[in-house]
Protein backbone atom coordinates (compact mmCIF):
# COMPACT_ATOMS: atom_id res chain seq x y z
CA UNK A 1 0.00 0.00 0.00
CA UNK A 2 2.36 2.15 1.23
CA UNK A 3 4.68 1.52 -1.55
CA UNK A 4 2.64 2.25 -4.12
CA UNK A 5 2.06 5.88 -2.78
CA UNK A 6 6.28 6.03 -2.80
CA UNK A 7 6.41 4.44 -6.12
CA UNK A 8 3.62 6.47 -8.00
CA UNK A 9 3.04 9.58 -5.69
CA UNK A 10 4.02 11.46 -9.10
CA UNK A 11 0.75 9.63 -10.84
CA UNK A 12 -1.29 10.46 -7.48
CA UNK A 13 -0.45 13.86 -7.33
CA UNK A 14 -1.46 14.73 -11.44
CA UNK A 15 -4.40 12.88 -10.89
CA UNK A 16 -5.67 14.68 -7.37
CA UNK A 17 -4.81 18.15 -9.27
CA UNK A 18 -6.10 17.23 -12.23
CA UNK A 19 -9.64 16.15 -10.11
CA UNK A 20 -9.05 19.62 -8.23
CA UNK A 21 -9.07 21.56 -11.49
CA UNK A 22 -12.24 19.86 -13.01
CA UNK A 23 -14.08 20.80 -9.78
CA UNK A 24 -12.48 24.65 -9.04
CA UNK A 25 -13.58 25.10 -13.09
CA UNK A 26 -16.94 23.63 -11.83
CA UNK A 27 -17.64 25.57 -9.00
CA UNK A 28 -16.73 28.43 -10.96
CA UNK A 29 -18.91 28.53 -13.71
CA UNK A 30 -21.92 26.80 -11.25
CA UNK A 31 -21.72 29.62 -8.97
CA UNK A 32 -22.14 32.03 -11.92
CA UNK A 33 -24.90 30.54 -13.38
CA UNK A 34 -26.49 29.79 -9.78
CA UNK A 35 -26.18 33.59 -8.72
CA UNK A 36 -27.75 34.58 -12.29
CA UNK A 37 -30.63 32.00 -11.74
CA UNK A 38 -31.29 33.25 -8.44
CA UNK A 39 -31.34 36.95 -9.71
CA UNK A 40 -33.56 35.89 -12.40
CA UNK A 41 -36.10 33.88 -9.80
CA UNK A 42 -36.00 36.83 -7.34
CA UNK A 43 -38.31 38.59 -9.97
CA UNK A 44 -40.78 35.77 -10.48
CA UNK A 45 -42.03 33.15 -8.12
CA UNK A 46 -43.15 31.00 -11.53
CA UNK A 47 -39.92 31.00 -12.85
CA UNK A 48 -38.18 30.21 -9.84
CA UNK A 49 -40.64 27.41 -9.47
CA UNK A 50 -39.76 26.62 -12.78
CA UNK A 51 -36.56 26.41 -12.86
CA UNK A 52 -36.64 24.27 -9.47
CA UNK A 53 -38.55 21.43 -10.56
CA UNK A 54 -36.71 21.09 -14.02
CA UNK A 55 -33.36 20.98 -12.50
CA UNK A 56 -34.49 18.92 -9.72
CA UNK A 57 -35.55 16.04 -12.77
CA UNK A 58 -32.51 16.27 -14.05
CA UNK A 59 -30.74 15.78 -10.43
CA UNK A 60 -32.57 12.69 -10.23
CA UNK A 61 -31.09 11.22 -13.72
CA UNK A 62 -28.20 8.86 -12.41
CA UNK A 63 -24.78 10.79 -13.13
CA UNK A 64 -23.83 7.67 -15.75
CA UNK A 65 -27.02 8.34 -17.95
CA UNK A 66 -26.25 12.27 -17.97
CA UNK A 67 -22.92 11.75 -18.63
CA UNK A 68 -24.05 8.78 -21.78
CA UNK A 69 -26.94 11.50 -22.58
CA UNK A 70 -23.98 13.98 -23.38
CA UNK A 71 -21.49 12.38 -25.15
CA UNK A 72 -23.23 12.27 -28.55
CA UNK A 73 -23.51 16.02 -27.99
CA UNK A 74 -20.17 17.26 -26.62
CA UNK A 75 -18.00 14.02 -26.67
CA UNK A 76 -15.77 12.46 -24.24
CA UNK A 77 -13.86 14.02 -22.00
CA UNK A 78 -13.10 17.14 -19.86
CA UNK A 79 -15.37 19.27 -21.01
CA UNK A 80 -18.88 17.17 -21.04
CA UNK A 81 -18.13 15.72 -17.34
CA UNK A 82 -17.48 19.41 -16.32
CA UNK A 83 -21.06 20.39 -18.13
CA UNK A 84 -22.62 17.70 -16.04
CA UNK A 85 -21.29 18.72 -13.09
CA UNK A 86 -22.63 22.36 -13.63
CA UNK A 87 -26.19 21.18 -14.21
CA UNK A 88 -26.08 18.87 -10.98
CA UNK A 89 -24.98 21.77 -9.27
CA UNK A 90 -27.56 24.38 -10.34
CA UNK A 91 -30.56 22.28 -8.46
CA UNK A 92 -28.41 22.09 -5.11
CA UNK A 93 -27.63 26.12 -5.28
CA UNK A 94 -30.26 27.28 -6.54
CA UNK A 95 -32.54 25.57 -4.05
CA UNK A 96 -30.04 26.24 -1.43
CA UNK A 97 -29.63 29.62 -2.47
CA UNK A 98 -33.75 30.65 -2.79
CA UNK A 99 -33.99 28.79 0.38
CA UNK A 100 -31.59 31.29 2.14
CA UNK A 101 -33.21 34.46 0.84
CA UNK A 102 -36.01 33.49 1.51
CA UNK A 103 -35.33 32.97 5.02
CA UNK A 104 -34.62 36.76 5.78
CA UNK A 105 -37.10 37.80 8.51
CA UNK A 106 -40.51 39.61 6.43
CA UNK A 107 -39.81 42.38 8.57
CA UNK A 108 -36.90 43.14 7.48
CA UNK A 109 -38.04 42.56 3.83
CA UNK A 110 -40.72 45.13 4.44
CA UNK A 111 -39.05 47.92 6.22
CA UNK A 112 -36.35 47.78 3.73
CA UNK A 113 -39.23 47.20 0.60
CA UNK A 114 -40.67 50.30 2.53
CA UNK A 115 -38.10 52.60 2.32
CA UNK A 116 -37.56 52.09 -1.21
CA UNK A 117 -34.69 49.82 -1.82
CA UNK A 118 -34.60 48.23 -5.17
CA UNK A 119 -34.79 44.54 -5.71
CA UNK A 120 -31.17 44.38 -6.63
CA UNK A 121 -30.52 46.56 -3.91
CA UNK A 122 -32.90 44.27 -1.53
CA UNK A 123 -30.69 41.80 -2.71
CA UNK A 124 -27.25 42.65 -2.54
CA UNK A 125 -27.07 44.99 1.12
CA UNK A 126 -30.25 43.08 3.15
CA UNK A 127 -30.60 39.33 1.29
CA UNK A 128 -27.45 37.94 0.64
CA UNK A 129 -25.30 39.40 3.51
CA UNK A 130 -27.89 38.10 6.21
CA UNK A 131 -28.18 34.61 4.02
CA UNK A 132 -24.59 34.51 3.95
CA UNK A 133 -24.24 31.00 5.97
CA UNK A 134 -27.13 29.38 4.23
CA UNK A 135 -25.41 30.71 0.93
CA UNK A 136 -22.50 29.45 2.46
CA UNK A 137 -23.52 25.75 3.20
CA UNK A 138 -25.30 24.76 -0.24
CA UNK A 139 -22.03 26.07 -1.96
CA UNK A 140 -20.57 23.26 0.66
CA UNK A 141 -23.21 20.78 -0.22
CA UNK A 142 -22.12 21.39 -4.10
CA UNK A 143 -18.99 21.12 -4.01
CA UNK A 144 -18.93 17.65 -2.24
CA UNK A 145 -20.86 16.32 -4.49
CA UNK A 146 -19.05 17.49 -7.39
CA UNK A 147 -15.84 16.03 -6.01
CA UNK A 148 -17.83 12.60 -5.73
CA UNK A 149 -19.64 12.82 -8.98
CA UNK A 150 -15.98 13.71 -10.86
CA UNK A 151 -14.65 10.55 -9.74
CA UNK A 152 -17.86 8.64 -11.71
CA UNK A 153 -17.23 11.00 -15.26
CA UNK A 154 -13.83 9.52 -15.60
CA UNK A 155 -15.64 6.65 -17.06
CA UNK A 156 -15.80 9.26 -19.98
CA UNK A 157 -12.33 10.23 -20.12
CA UNK A 158 -12.44 13.16 -18.04
CA UNK A 159 -8.90 11.65 -16.10
CA UNK A 160 -8.50 12.65 -11.89
CA UNK A 161 -9.26 10.56 -9.07
CA UNK A 162 -11.53 8.30 -10.87
CA UNK A 163 -9.31 7.76 -13.16
CA UNK A 164 -7.32 5.44 -10.61
CA UNK A 165 -9.95 3.72 -8.88
CA UNK A 166 -11.88 2.82 -12.12
CA UNK A 167 -8.30 1.25 -13.13
CA UNK A 168 -7.86 -0.82 -10.01
CA UNK A 169 -11.24 -1.94 -10.35
CA UNK A 170 -10.56 -3.32 -13.85
CA UNK A 171 -7.32 -5.02 -12.70
CA UNK A 172 -8.26 -5.66 -8.99
CA UNK A 173 -5.32 -3.91 -7.58
CA UNK A 174 -6.28 -3.01 -4.57
CA UNK A 175 -4.09 -0.27 -3.52
CA UNK A 176 -5.19 1.90 -6.83
CA UNK A 177 -8.64 1.43 -5.46
CA UNK A 178 -7.66 2.79 -1.92
CA UNK A 179 -5.41 5.35 -2.66
CA UNK A 180 -8.22 6.69 -5.79
CA UNK A 181 -10.81 6.18 -2.55
CA UNK A 182 -8.78 8.16 0.02
CA UNK A 183 -7.78 10.91 -2.11
CA UNK A 184 -10.96 11.58 -3.15
CA UNK A 185 -12.45 11.51 0.11
CA UNK A 186 -9.61 13.78 1.50
CA UNK A 187 -10.49 16.09 -1.21
CA UNK A 188 -13.85 16.38 -0.42
CA UNK A 189 -12.84 16.95 3.60
CA UNK A 190 -10.36 19.33 2.69
CA UNK A 191 -12.89 21.59 0.39
CA UNK A 192 -15.42 21.65 2.88
CA UNK A 193 -13.21 22.60 5.77
CA UNK A 194 -11.87 25.42 4.05
CA UNK A 195 -15.22 26.68 2.96
CA UNK A 196 -16.42 26.41 7.16
CA UNK A 197 -13.04 28.06 8.08
CA UNK A 198 -14.15 31.40 5.35
CA UNK A 199 -17.37 30.88 6.77
CA UNK A 200 -16.27 31.23 10.43
CA UNK A 201 -13.33 34.39 9.33
CA UNK A 202 -16.48 36.44 7.21
CA UNK A 203 -18.41 36.21 10.89
CA UNK A 204 -15.82 37.09 12.78
CA UNK A 205 -15.63 40.11 10.34
CA UNK A 206 -18.85 40.48 11.13
CA UNK A 207 -18.72 41.51 14.53
CA UNK B 1 -53.79 74.36 3.70
CA UNK B 2 -53.23 72.07 1.16
CA UNK B 3 -54.35 68.44 1.02
CA UNK B 4 -51.47 65.58 1.78
CA UNK B 5 -53.14 62.72 0.67
CA UNK B 6 -56.37 62.06 -1.25
CA UNK B 7 -58.31 58.83 -1.44
CA UNK B 8 -60.25 58.86 -4.57
CA UNK B 9 -62.80 55.33 -4.26
CA UNK B 10 -60.29 52.98 -3.37
CA UNK B 11 -61.10 48.98 -3.35
CA UNK B 12 -58.72 46.33 -2.57
CA UNK B 13 -59.66 42.65 -2.72
CA UNK B 14 -56.99 40.15 -1.65
CA UNK B 15 -57.27 36.96 -3.90
CA UNK B 16 -59.59 34.18 -2.45
CA UNK B 17 -61.68 36.82 0.23
CA UNK B 18 -65.27 37.24 0.45
CA UNK B 19 -65.36 40.70 1.43
CA UNK B 20 -62.90 43.84 0.23
CA UNK B 21 -60.45 44.85 2.91
CA UNK B 22 -60.99 48.56 1.39
CA UNK B 23 -64.51 49.16 0.16
CA UNK B 24 -64.93 52.22 -1.99
CA UNK B 25 -62.99 54.71 0.19
CA UNK B 26 -62.63 58.10 -0.55
CA UNK B 27 -61.07 60.67 1.91
CA UNK B 28 -58.97 63.74 2.29
CA UNK B 29 -56.06 64.42 4.78
CA UNK B 30 -54.36 68.25 4.74
CA UNK B 31 -50.78 68.59 5.09
CA UNK B 32 -49.30 68.57 8.47
CA UNK B 33 -52.47 66.55 10.21
CA UNK B 34 -51.55 63.79 12.74
CA UNK B 35 -54.36 60.97 11.72
CA UNK B 36 -55.09 58.10 13.36
CA UNK B 37 -56.58 54.99 11.90
CA UNK B 38 -58.42 53.10 14.51
CA UNK B 39 -59.94 49.31 14.27
CA UNK B 40 -60.05 45.67 14.80
CA UNK B 41 -57.43 43.13 12.85
CA UNK B 42 -58.69 42.45 9.59
CA UNK B 43 -60.77 45.63 9.17
CA UNK B 44 -58.11 46.93 6.49
CA UNK B 45 -56.41 49.64 8.42
CA UNK B 46 -53.31 48.58 7.64
CA UNK B 47 -54.30 47.93 3.70
CA UNK B 48 -55.45 51.40 3.57
CA UNK B 49 -51.96 52.37 4.96
CA UNK B 50 -49.99 50.02 2.36
CA UNK B 51 -51.82 51.69 -0.29
CA UNK B 52 -50.22 55.30 0.48
CA UNK B 53 -46.27 53.61 -0.19
CA UNK B 54 -47.74 51.08 -2.65
CA UNK B 55 -46.64 48.09 -1.09
CA UNK B 56 -50.43 47.38 -1.98
CA UNK B 57 -51.93 48.75 -5.26
CA UNK B 58 -55.79 48.89 -5.43
CA UNK B 59 -57.58 46.97 -7.73
CA UNK B 60 -59.96 50.15 -8.29
CA UNK B 61 -59.91 53.92 -7.72
CA UNK B 62 -57.25 56.49 -7.00
CA UNK B 63 -54.50 57.03 -4.07
CA UNK B 64 -53.15 61.17 -4.41
CA UNK B 65 -50.23 62.59 -2.65
CA UNK B 66 -50.05 66.25 -3.01
CA UNK B 67 -51.99 66.41 -6.44
CA UNK B 68 -49.97 63.58 -8.07
CA UNK B 69 -51.49 60.08 -8.43
CA UNK B 70 -49.14 57.85 -6.97
CA UNK B 71 -49.76 54.93 -10.04
CA UNK B 72 -47.90 57.59 -12.40
CA UNK B 73 -45.29 57.59 -10.57
CA UNK B 74 -42.00 55.21 -10.30
CA UNK B 75 -42.65 53.06 -6.89
CA UNK B 76 -39.36 53.69 -5.32
CA UNK B 77 -39.39 57.85 -5.75
CA UNK B 78 -43.45 57.27 -3.99
CA UNK B 79 -41.59 55.06 -1.24
CA UNK B 80 -38.52 57.62 -0.61
CA UNK B 81 -40.77 60.18 -0.29
CA UNK B 82 -42.49 58.71 2.47
CA UNK B 83 -41.49 57.45 5.60
CA UNK B 84 -42.27 54.09 6.69
CA UNK B 85 -42.37 52.38 10.23
CA UNK B 86 -43.69 49.12 11.15
CA UNK B 87 -44.48 47.55 14.74
CA UNK B 88 -41.61 44.71 13.72
CA UNK B 89 -39.46 47.32 13.05
CA UNK B 90 -37.27 45.46 10.63
CA UNK B 91 -33.63 47.20 11.89
CA UNK B 92 -30.57 45.53 9.57
CA UNK B 93 -28.92 43.62 11.77
CA UNK B 94 -26.09 43.36 10.09
CA UNK B 95 -26.11 47.33 10.12
CA UNK B 96 -24.95 49.27 12.73
CA UNK B 97 -27.44 52.18 14.50
CA UNK B 98 -26.11 55.12 12.02
CA UNK B 99 -25.74 52.66 8.95
CA UNK B 100 -28.99 52.07 9.41
CA UNK B 101 -30.58 55.38 10.15
CA UNK B 102 -27.96 55.96 6.43
CA UNK B 103 -29.29 53.30 4.71
CA UNK B 104 -31.60 55.77 1.89
CA UNK B 105 -29.38 58.98 2.29
CA UNK B 106 -26.31 56.54 1.01
CA UNK B 107 -28.64 55.04 -1.45
CA UNK B 108 -29.28 58.65 -2.48
CA UNK B 109 -25.33 59.14 -2.62
CA UNK B 110 -25.41 62.29 -0.24
CA UNK B 111 -21.39 63.13 1.05
CA UNK B 112 -20.55 61.53 4.05
CA UNK B 113 -20.44 64.27 6.32
CA UNK B 114 -23.48 65.28 5.55
CA UNK B 115 -24.60 62.09 6.80
CA UNK B 116 -22.78 61.86 9.57
CA UNK B 117 -24.51 65.06 10.71
CA UNK B 118 -27.82 63.83 9.59
CA UNK B 119 -27.21 60.61 11.34
CA UNK B 120 -26.47 62.71 15.02
CA UNK B 121 -29.13 65.32 14.21
CA UNK B 122 -32.02 62.02 14.08
CA UNK B 123 -30.26 60.53 16.89
CA UNK B 124 -30.69 63.55 19.03
CA UNK B 125 -34.40 64.02 17.31
CA UNK B 126 -35.74 60.51 19.20
CA UNK B 127 -33.78 61.01 22.33
CA UNK B 128 -30.75 58.86 22.20
CA UNK B 129 -26.98 59.95 22.49
CA UNK B 130 -25.56 59.82 19.58
CA UNK B 131 -22.22 59.80 20.79
CA UNK B 132 -23.03 56.06 22.71
CA UNK B 133 -25.86 54.76 19.99
CA UNK B 134 -24.40 55.20 16.72
CA UNK B 135 -22.27 52.11 16.64
CA UNK B 136 -24.47 49.40 18.48
CA UNK B 137 -26.18 46.91 16.78
CA UNK B 138 -29.85 46.95 16.99
CA UNK B 139 -29.22 43.28 19.49
CA UNK B 140 -27.89 45.58 21.87
CA UNK B 141 -30.76 47.90 21.96
CA UNK B 142 -34.34 47.52 23.92
CA UNK B 143 -37.49 47.48 22.21
CA UNK B 144 -38.35 51.07 22.56
CA UNK B 145 -34.60 51.96 21.47
CA UNK B 146 -34.83 49.98 18.34
CA UNK B 147 -38.34 51.76 17.89
CA UNK B 148 -36.99 55.43 18.09
CA UNK B 149 -33.87 54.08 15.30
CA UNK B 150 -37.05 52.82 13.16
CA UNK B 151 -38.13 56.27 13.66
CA UNK B 152 -35.27 57.64 12.98
CA UNK B 153 -34.62 56.14 9.82
CA UNK B 154 -37.95 56.57 8.42
CA UNK B 155 -37.23 60.50 9.15
CA UNK B 156 -33.92 60.54 7.27
CA UNK B 157 -34.34 62.39 4.18
CA UNK B 158 -36.88 64.10 5.67
CA UNK B 159 -40.35 62.89 4.78
CA UNK B 160 -43.42 64.90 4.14
CA UNK B 161 -45.73 61.94 5.06
CA UNK B 162 -45.30 59.54 7.62
CA UNK B 163 -46.55 56.53 7.72
CA UNK B 164 -46.82 54.28 11.00
CA UNK B 165 -48.51 51.00 11.41
CA UNK B 166 -48.57 49.97 14.64
CA UNK B 167 -44.87 51.49 16.11
CA UNK B 168 -45.56 50.92 19.32
CA UNK B 169 -47.68 47.37 19.41
CA UNK B 170 -44.95 45.34 20.76
CA UNK B 171 -43.58 47.76 23.46
CA UNK B 172 -44.46 47.88 27.11
CA UNK B 173 -47.17 50.67 28.39
CA UNK B 174 -44.83 52.66 30.03
CA UNK B 175 -42.26 53.09 27.46
CA UNK B 176 -45.28 53.35 25.21
CA UNK B 177 -46.85 56.82 26.65
CA UNK B 178 -43.50 57.74 26.81
CA UNK B 179 -43.04 57.32 22.93
CA UNK B 180 -46.59 59.29 22.31
CA UNK B 181 -46.02 62.18 24.23
CA UNK B 182 -42.34 62.36 21.67
CA UNK B 183 -44.31 61.71 18.76
CA UNK B 184 -46.51 64.36 19.17
CA UNK B 185 -43.77 66.90 20.39
CA UNK B 186 -41.87 65.52 16.79
CA UNK B 187 -45.30 66.62 15.33
CA UNK B 188 -45.69 70.03 16.57
CA UNK B 189 -42.74 70.78 15.64
CA UNK B 190 -42.11 69.17 12.12
CA UNK B 191 -45.05 69.69 10.05
CA UNK B 192 -45.62 66.72 8.74
CA UNK B 193 -48.86 64.62 8.08
CA UNK B 194 -48.68 61.46 10.32
CA UNK B 195 -50.93 58.38 9.62
CA UNK B 196 -51.15 56.36 12.42
CA UNK B 197 -52.52 53.05 12.38
CA UNK B 198 -53.25 51.34 16.21
CA UNK B 199 -56.05 49.08 17.23
CA UNK B 200 -55.89 50.81 20.58
CA UNK B 201 -58.67 53.45 20.98
CA UNK B 202 -56.84 55.51 23.72
CA UNK B 203 -53.89 55.72 21.46
CA UNK B 204 -55.68 56.40 18.50
CA UNK B 205 -57.73 59.28 20.28
CA UNK B 206 -54.47 60.51 22.43
CA UNK B 207 -52.58 61.09 18.95
CA UNK B 208 -55.09 62.01 16.33
CA UNK B 209 -55.79 65.33 15.84
CA UNK B 210 -58.41 63.39 13.71
CA UNK B 211 -59.16 59.66 13.88
CA UNK B 212 -60.31 57.22 10.72
CA UNK B 213 -62.52 54.82 12.34
CA UNK B 214 -63.33 51.44 10.26
CA UNK B 215 -64.40 48.16 10.18
CA UNK B 216 -65.12 45.50 7.36
CA UNK B 217 -62.91 47.56 4.68
CA UNK B 218 -65.43 50.74 5.64
CA UNK B 219 -64.55 54.11 7.26
CA UNK B 220 -67.47 54.48 9.28
CA UNK B 221 -66.43 57.58 11.01
CA UNK B 222 -63.82 60.37 10.16
CA UNK B 223 -63.58 62.98 12.73
CA UNK B 224 -62.04 64.67 15.77
CA UNK B 225 -62.14 62.55 18.49
CA UNK B 226 -64.50 64.96 20.34
CA UNK B 227 -66.81 64.98 17.72
CA UNK B 228 -66.75 60.82 17.56
CA UNK B 229 -66.86 60.72 21.53
CA UNK B 230 -69.60 63.19 21.56
CA UNK B 231 -71.64 61.67 18.74
CA UNK B 232 -70.76 58.40 17.62
CA UNK B 233 -72.11 57.68 14.18
CA UNK B 234 -72.49 54.49 14.13
CA UNK B 235 -73.10 51.30 16.76
CA UNK B 236 -70.54 50.03 15.88
CA UNK B 237 -68.65 53.70 16.80
CA UNK B 238 -70.87 53.61 20.13
CA UNK B 239 -69.43 49.95 21.11
CA UNK B 240 -66.11 51.23 21.08
CA UNK B 241 -66.36 54.54 22.68
CA UNK B 242 -68.55 52.84 25.37
CA UNK B 243 -65.64 49.76 25.79
CA UNK B 244 -62.80 52.75 26.82
CA UNK B 245 -65.76 54.23 28.79
CA UNK B 246 -66.25 50.69 31.06
CA UNK B 247 -62.36 51.12 30.80
CA UNK B 248 -62.16 54.25 32.39
CA UNK B 249 -64.74 53.16 35.17
CA UNK B 250 -62.54 49.98 36.30
CA UNK B 251 -59.77 52.32 36.84
CA UNK B 252 -61.93 54.64 38.85
CA UNK B 253 -63.23 52.33 41.27
CA UNK B 254 -59.79 51.64 41.99
CA UNK B 255 -59.11 55.32 43.15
Amino acid sequence: MIEYLTRYYDKLLTATLEHLEIVMITLMISLAIAAVLTIVSSYSKVVSRVLLNLFSMIYSIPSLALLALLIPVTGLGKKTAIIALVIYNQYLLLRNFLAGLEGVDPSIIEAAKGMGLTRMQMLFRVQVPLAKSALIAGMRIALVSTVGIATIASAINAGGLGGILFDGLRTMNIPKIVWGSILSALLAILIDRLLVFVEKRSEKADK
Amino acid sequence: MSTAIEFRNVTKTFHGANYSAVDHVSLTIDEGEFITILGSSGCGKTTLLKMINRLYEPDSGSVILFGEDISTVDVVKVRRRIGYVIQQIGLFPHYTVSENIATVPKLLKWDKAKIAARVDELLTLVGLDPKEFRNRYPSQLSGGQQQRIGLARALAVDPKIMLMDEPFGAIDSITREKLQDELLNLHRNMGKTFLFVTHDIEEAFKLGDRVIIMNEGKILQFDTPEAIIREPADPFVQSLVDSAKAKEAFWRAYL
